[in-house]
């Protein structure tokens, strides 16, 4: 089982939603589309589900042309933001609206139902109407009224963005355990990294339009093929400059700060990009070089400090476990890990390997 | 400026109140220093809304008093108390310029033009509005939207405290980080009182020197985002906060041991006996270690997230969460854990013994 | 996104289609054809090109109704709208009292349009009418039948209570729609009353008074029933509005010609005044 989009393309007027892209998704899959708002990740959703035709391109699903086909023929789910639910059903009878469409005899519903409500935890409140639900168990409905159908594609569009920070949590944790034992495949669109490496799988990264990457999640992650998927798949939001390579030396543009370095690329002008979590205030790895800054803010969150600090033009952010007090204007020390540095060059797209 | 104080603040939305439930809040007491950044964090529902609005005074509490350096102001209205408050959506006014917007509450209160003109420009500069100032309000993205609504609090030079009412919900993932500095960074400069209402933990914590932790109605804990993380008084506020939440774990006390799991386990502080109905260990996942001795757990699953690694275990005991580097290698199939007794606390019906 | 298309649809709009075609559609082209003919009855026809419309353009009868009748609209438009506004921004929001203002001001609107013109007239007679008779006896000299002020007066009079209504309940809406928060913030800015009007009210209701404008207009501009039934168009013909003028051409001079011509040229006006009205209020939704 695969879906496929062969060049799909999405034009509206003049404007270009989609850039023409081709994907192959894979059976037992789950696959996080990861972008900002108005990426494309809904429209690229719907195409997917039919539920609008791409300006041009094809559609494969199981070596089968859908291109065109009506959603109602396909046989998918879809859970969106908004927890989306029959507002005069009750919990049950909203689990079991796709079985009852299609005239599934009331037995095999009940054992249906009942089996998805454990899987959520609903088994409690089947008797209730949405309204008188949390956002939580909502979304939770919408959730099983989507896997009771069995269908060969579930597509999550940003289904936990509406949620309280700790209800997500518990979510998102759910959620690849909900999907092991099917074989479908499922699309999951966020705007938030952190989302996409908890649920790992795979993931493509989207600007503007266009699929910048795909590929398994940690791979996308460590080995992003341009400095935009690297942007993209940030958060906090990745340190970058410009430096000069020169034999083993490496200086950053218009600020006397150079370090030593082993990297393997030929030497001229390039872009570096490093996480802030590999900015620390403490020595990590073994290719750990000191920079000194002057704290402008700084961010205590429980167990990890962060600091934003300056050294001349550079502007960056240094994330370190533990608490570290630093007042503004402060002078201290910091730590670059230049084994996690990621080199670009001129085009942007990534030059060392590890 | 000025100190705030709520004493016995109770309200009920309802007539008559016939149970704890039906109060929206229950006998808070606060005191909160001038100038200091402060955060109520809670879950949908919790009540910190409400309170904000009686500290504002756009509703009136059922019962207690709300005093501004030490004077009742409980019946003053919003304008009386001087105060400025920042909504969960851009509250701008459409026909205006951005320049008339952060005019406006000068205008109303009778300043010159000279002194308007300066006020305004010092803090679209500090906003960095500066360049659209004479753009339509109507036209700015969210963001900017939200910084005019900050922009007219900070405009008055009188007002006691700014308020937040999760401020960065309409705001994109990427750029809620900005200007989440973005706030920080003016407190740092400002030194105006603050407080923030939220339900996520890295808002609250990463902006407010004091955290209040509200649920259902009451405070829970109220300390620094390291007091809150490293020694949580309630289960709630250990499992509200950090990201895995704190394991909460069963335990019994017999003759001054604890036991989980088949195993003795140190805490914190030793405890003789307990008359609790219910006695729990907390231990937060980034302080339990694997070792060659200990507690014995299988391994479930382990999830990448980039900087740390999270491992799902489970014991006998029940469900444990592990947080390590993810640089760390993880054993597979089987394995000990062990606690760091410094941070291992127990919990009777909820409350941290100590 | 694309609503999934099904061509049986099309046989639900049959019914319509017909009902249209022999209310409107057939009358229309009757009216067009009649507009470029002379007839004589009998279906005897002459063809006469555009000579009633060059007619009725010209002609100094049709300029003096127009004349009234934008007058009309224009008085009517510039009383109905803010009071319409005020009355709104008064009623309660909650509470017992909403129910009760709603029916009050749905009352004027579901009083037949004869009924209404009716009413106003016995109510205006000048010796039994309770309006007629107090103003007389306030020391006016009013007689709506015989004096062309009075006659406007009581016309326009009529209309602001019949409409008004209309005006208050769109504008009730469009105000309860306004959330909270904007109050808030503009009581914690120090807004005056006036000020939260101009700078939050007006602005957010904009698309509702729009739209209330544009039905006022089209509704004015075509009145028939209840200045005929109040004064038949007189005294003379000083409350003659376009409507008026026009039933009194066809069907009283049985000048077909001209008042099919005048019928179109009426049409027109209509249909460029809502066009403009519409390309404004689109203009709108593209901007916000």
């Amino acid at each position: 089982m695969s879906l496929e989009l062969k060049k799909v393309e999405k034009k509206i007027g003049i404007d270009t939603h989609i850039y023409p892209t081709s994907l192959k998704l894979e059976k037992n899959t789950i696959n996080v589309l990861l972008g900002s708002t108005l990426a494309g990740k809904t429209t690229l959703m719907q195409i997917m589900a039919g539920l609008d035709k791409p300006t041009s391109g094809e559609i494969w699903f199981n070596s089968e042309n859908v291109t065109g086909m009506k959603v109602q023929k396909r046989n998918c789910s879809m859970v969106y933001q908004q927890f989306i639910n029959y507002p005069n059903y009750t919990v049950y009878e909203n689990i079991a609206s796709p079985l009852t469409i299609t005239g599934v005899n009331s037995d095999e519903i009940k054992q249906r139902v009942g089996k998805v409500a454990e899987l959520l935890k609903l088994s409690a409140m089947l008797n209730k109407k949405p309204d008188e639900l949390s956002g939580g168990q909502q979304q939770r409905t919408a959730l099983a009224r989507a896997l009771v159908k069995d269908s060969d594609l579930i597509l999550l569009d940003e289904p936990l963005a509406n949620l309280d920070f700790k209800l997500r949590e518990e979510l998102r944790e759910e959620l690849p355990k909900l999907f092991e034992d099917r074989d479908c495949i499922v699309v999951y669109a966020t705007t938030e990294p952190s989302d996409a490496l908890m649920i790992g799988g795979n993931t493509a990264t989207l600007l503007e339009g266009k699929v910048i990457q795909y590929g398994k999640t940690l791979d996308v992650y460590n080995k992003p093929e341009n400095l935009i998927s690297a942007k993209v798949f940030s958060d906090p939001p990745m340190n970058i400059a410009e430096i000069k390579k020169n034999g083993d030396t490496c200086k950053l543009a218009g600020n006397d700060f150079q370090w030593k370095t082993s990297v393997k690329i030929k030497d001229g002008t390039y872009k570096i990009g490093i996480r802030p979590h590999n900015i620390t205030t403490y020595k990590e790895g073994n290719n750990s070089v000191e920079i000194n800054g002057k704290v402008q803010i700084s961010e205590l969150s429980g167990s990890e400090s962060l600091i934003h600090f300056t050294n001349g033009n550079l502007n960056w952010v240094s994330l370190s476990n533990g608490i570290q007090q630093k007042n503004v204007g402060d002078e201290t020390k910091l730590y670059m890990n230049t084994d996690e540095f990621l080199y670009f060059d001129q085009n942007n797209r990534l030059v060392n390997n590890g | 400026m000025a100190k705030i104080s709520l004493k016995d603040l109770s309200h009920s939305y309802l007539e008559k109140q016939s149970n704890n439930a039906d109060w929206a809040l229950r006998e808070v007491n606060i005191d909160w220093k001038d100038g200091g950044a402060y955060a109520l964090l809670g879950p949908s529902g919790c009540g910190k809304t409400t309170l904000l609005n009686i500290v504002s005074g756009l509703l009136k509490p059922t019962k207690g008093s709300v005093l501004f350096d030490d004077k009742d102001i409980t019946a003053f209205s919003p304008v009386e108390r001087d105060i400025a408050q920042i909504f969960q959506f851009p509250v701008i006014y459409d026909t205006m310029t951005v320049y008339d917007n952060l005019a406006f509450p000068l205008k109303n209160r009778g300043l010159s033009h000279s002194e308007i003109a300066s006020k305004v420009k010092e803090i679209a500069e500090m906003l960095e509005l500066t360049s659209t100032l004479n753009n339509r309000a109507s036209g700015l993205t969210a963001d900017g939207k939200q910084k005019i609504s900050l922009g007219r609090g900070l405009v008055r030079s009188d007002v006691n405290v700014i308020m937040f009412d999760e401020p960065l919900t309409v705001i994109d993932p990427h750029l809620k980080w900005i200007l989440r500095s973005k706030l920080k960074e003016l407190h740092q400069k400002i030194n105006r009182t603050m407080i923030y209402v939220t339900h996520d933990q890295t808002e609250a914590l990463t902006f407010a020197d004091q955290v209040v932790v509200m649920h259902e109605g009451q405070i829970v804990q109220s300390g620094t985002p390291v007091e809150l993380f490293e020694k949580p008084k309630h289960t709630f506020v250990g499992h509200f906060i950090g990201s895995p939440g704190m394991n909460i774990l069963p335990c019994e006390i017999k003759n001054g041991e604890i036991n989980f799991s088949g195993q003795k386990i140190s805490s914190h502080k030793t405890i003789k006996n307990s008359n609790f109905g219910k006695t729990q260990i907390g231990i937060r996942p980034e302080f339990i270690n694997f070792s060659n001795s200990g507690i014995p757990v299988k391994i479930k699953r382990v999830s990448n997230t980039g900087r740390h690694k999270i491992i799902d275990t489970q014991s006998s005991g029940g469900k444990i969460k592990i947080l390590l580097n993810s640089s760390t290698e993880i054993p597979s199939g089987s394995a000990h854990i062990t606690f760091n007794q410094k941070y291992t606390y127990i919990y009777g019906d909820n409350w941290i013994i100590e | 996104m694309n609503k999934t298309i099904n061509q049986k649809a099309w046989f639900f709009v049959i019914p319509v289609f017909i009902l249209v075609a022999f209310n409107a559609a057939i009358p229309l082209m009757t009216v067009v054809n009649y507009s470029f003919q002379e007839t004589f009855g009998n279906n005897v026809f002459a063809w006469e090109g555009t000579r009633w419309f060059k007619q009725i353009l010209l002609s100094e009868r049709f300029h003096a109704a127009l004349g009234r009748q934008i007058a009309f609209t224009f008085i009517i438009l510039l009383i109905q709208i803010p009071l319409g506004i005020g009355i709104a921004l008064t009623m309660p929001k909650k509470g017992w009292g909403v129910p009760v203002c709603l029916i009050l001001m749905s009352m004027p609107l579901l009083i037949p349009w004869n009924v209404v013109g009716a009413m106003w007239n016995i109510f205006a007679l000048p010796d039994i009418g309770f309006l007629g008779h107090s103003l007389n006896g306030l020391g006016f000299d009013y007689n709506f039948t015989q004096q062309p002020g009075d006659a406007w007066f009581t016309t326009i009079l009529m209309d602001v209570w019949h409409w008004t209504s209309l005006v208050v309940l769109l504008s009730y809406a469009g105000l309860n729609s306004i959330q909270p928060a904007y109050y808030q913030a503009a009581e914690i800015d120090g807004a005056s009353r006036w000020a939260t009007f101009r700078y939050i009210e007006l602005p957010k209701m904009k698309k509702v008074l729009t739209l209330a404008i544009l039905l006022r207009f089209m509704d004015s501009f075509m009145i028939y029933t209840e200045p005929f039934v109040l004064t038949g168009g007189g005294p003379g013909n000083t409350t003659a509005f376009l409507s008026i003028d026009l039933v009194k051409m066809a069907l009283g001079q049985f000048d077909l010609g001209p008042a099919a011509a005048m019928s179109l040229i009426y049409f027109f006006i209509v249909l460029l005044v809502c066009w403009v009205f519409y390309n404004l209020m689109m203009k709108n939704e593209a901007q916000s």
